[in-house]
């Protein structure tokens, strides 16, 4: 049994989240996939508990000055940049 | 030709004065993968003009080995689909029959190689997007274990999931090129110690081999295949097309005729590693496209307002809705309320996954399984409803989610179209499917 439903509502939540616009048309599709999507995602409520004894071990470099792209290269695809900064709209 | 086939982003000619084992040999690179001075568009109108100012670590390797890269191929955009169909720069066809899509999202890769556009070429595989468009296209791709070949450089979708991954007309040309990419890399640390992977690598005959840079695989694709036992889980054909199963089990006798036991496994895992990949997948994915906010890369639009406005707006016109869909959908899987229900929920089914499959790999050596469940669609056919087009990874997914390597290889053609066979290995276990694929094409 499924207590998955999406709504318009929700989708527009989630874009807003995502930072996405969505026009209405999108909205719209996109509520009615989710729902059949998430649904059966829903399959997953039936997978037991599973111990994952993943040996992970932390890979830590030194922290050396190394080489790296110079400044120019870093803002070569900025759409905007000023004084050596890249330079985007204001937050506020 | 290629032009028909919109095979290539973008077309140029990197030449290298390098003298290695690619000398003289061309390569296509998919757009993702990060090209020095380079458009690499990863299929999408967001990066349409991003240029690259350094080399990814495998297109280093491609240069000191000698190659010509001979172009971009295209690809679903970010590598999100499974018919090269999503792409910005318009959908590939499949060189074997233009009217159908050359599977994805390395469609571009697969279809240079079977076009005789380019000698070899690289992919990448997140959930089957190497041995998919393989498969469709009737060449051969391996998807390494997870950690094998460098990831620096590559556009990240789901770092978790993906691999680099070579397309080949042969077993030993595909080998070939994994023998060049593979091996530590000190910009990415994923990548494995050779002595880790060494101890792991070629359980049946017990010999050992080094990755990187002396690594082998190519002297593995010698088709000796006397003695060794191979796994179809039974879960992995149930599903398919019935012609698609008759090529299959044809190759699995020819095996049979050179000296393999076959054997019945059953993975009761994999029910779970459609839902469970995608989960991971889109979750990862919208962390990832994160950074594509038009400031330091990518579409800006040029929008006054504050930040988050322009940002969303730049996004609504830089993405396609393939991938607008799954930044949604993962963002929902990871919010408030939802975590432990879906993002929490895939992570267990992965690790049941990857013990399903350390359990076959006691009594097998490799798994074999058609690698995609149906034929290539004609373009087109299977937009509509995604849903449905996520079910036809079923094969390759599960893969991925255990950290496996993995191979597809031309097994026969159902109704003219090619039909691909799927050998899986035990983590590092590259020779052995190397090895087993190589029988396959005798």
């Amino acid at each position: 049994m499924s207590d998955t439903s999406v709504d318009a509502e929700e989708v527009r939540h989630v874009a807003t989240l995502a930072r996405v616009d969505l026009d209405d048309a999108e909205v719209e599709e996109f509520a009615a996939q989710f729902a059949d999507i998430l649904t059966y995602f829903d399959a997953l409520d039936e997978v037991p508990e599973v111990d994952d004894e993943a040996e992970l071990v932390n890979v830590m470099r030194p922290d050396e000055v190394r080489e790296s792209l110079s400044q120019e290269e870093a803002l070569s695809n900025a759409a905007e940049a000023e004084d050596g900064f890249f330079k985007g709209p204001k937050v506020s | 030709m290629a032009a028909d086939l919109n095979i290539f982003v973008t077309e140029e000619t990197v030449e290298s004065d390098a003298d290695g084992p690619l000398s003289g040999t061309t390569v296509a690179v998919k757009d993702n993968i990060s090209t020095e001075g380079l458009r690499t568009t990863c299929g999408s109108a967001m990066l349409d003009d991003y240029v690259p100012p350094y080399d990814a670590t495998v297109v280093e390797r491609l240069k000191d080995a000698g190659a010509t890269i001979v172009g971009k191929a295209n690809m679903d955009e970010f590598g999100m689909g499974s018919t090269t169909e999503t792409s910005a720069f318009g959908a590939t066809r499949n060189p074997v029959d233009p009217e159908r899509v050359p599977g994805g999202s390395s469609g571009g890769s697969a279809a240079a190689v079977a076009a005789g556009e380019a000698d070899l070429a690289l992919g990448t595989d997140t959930g089957g997007s190497v041995r998919n468009p393989a498969a469709f296209c009737g060449v051969v791709g391996i998807k390494p274990t997870y950690g094998l070949v460098s990831r620096y450089g590559l556009v990240a979708y789901a770092n978790s999931l993906e691999q680099i991954g070579p397309f080949g007309s042969t077993v030993e040309e595909a080998a070939t090129l994994l023998d060049v990419i593979s091996g530590p890399d000190a910009n990415d640390a994923t990548t494995r110690d050779a002595s880790e992977a060494r101890s792991a690598s070629d359980g049946r005959t017990g010999t050992a081999r080094e990755t990187g840079t002396s690594s082998d695989y190519a002297s593995a694709a010698d088709g000796d295949v006397d003695g060794l036992t191979v796994g179809v889980p039974t879960e992995l054909v149930d599903g398919a097309d019935d012609r698609v199963v008759e090529v299959f089990e044809d190759a699995l006798s020819e095996l049979e005729a050179q000296g393999v036991e076959t054997t019945e496994v059953s993975l009761e895992s994999v029910g779970h590693a459609v839902q469970a990949y995608y989960v991971i997948a889109m979750s990862e994915a919208s962390s990832n496209l994160a950074r594509f906010d038009g400031v330091r890369y990518g579409k800006s639009g040029g929008y006054e307002g504050n930040w988050n406005e322009s940002f969303a707006r730049a996004r609504e016109e830089g993405f396609g809705s393939e991938v607008k869909r799954r930044i949604l959908l993962g963002t929902y899987a990871l919010s408030a309320g939802y975590h432990d229900k879906y993002y929490k929920k895939a992570q267990d089914a992965r690790a049941w996954v990857a013990q399903d499959f350390d359990a076959a790999f006691e009594s097998v050596d490799v798994l074999a399984s058609p690698t995609m469940p149906v034929l290539p669609p004609k373009l087109g056919e299977s937009l509509d409803d995604p849903l449905q087009l996520y079910l036809t990874d079923a094969n390759t997914v599960p893969v991925n989610l255990a950290n496996l390597p993995a191979i597809s290889v031309p097994a026969g053609e159902a109704d003219g179209l090619p039909v691909g066979l799927q050998l899986i290995g035990p983590k590092f276990g590259e020779e052995q499917i190397i090895r087993t694929a190589s029988a396959v094409e005798q």
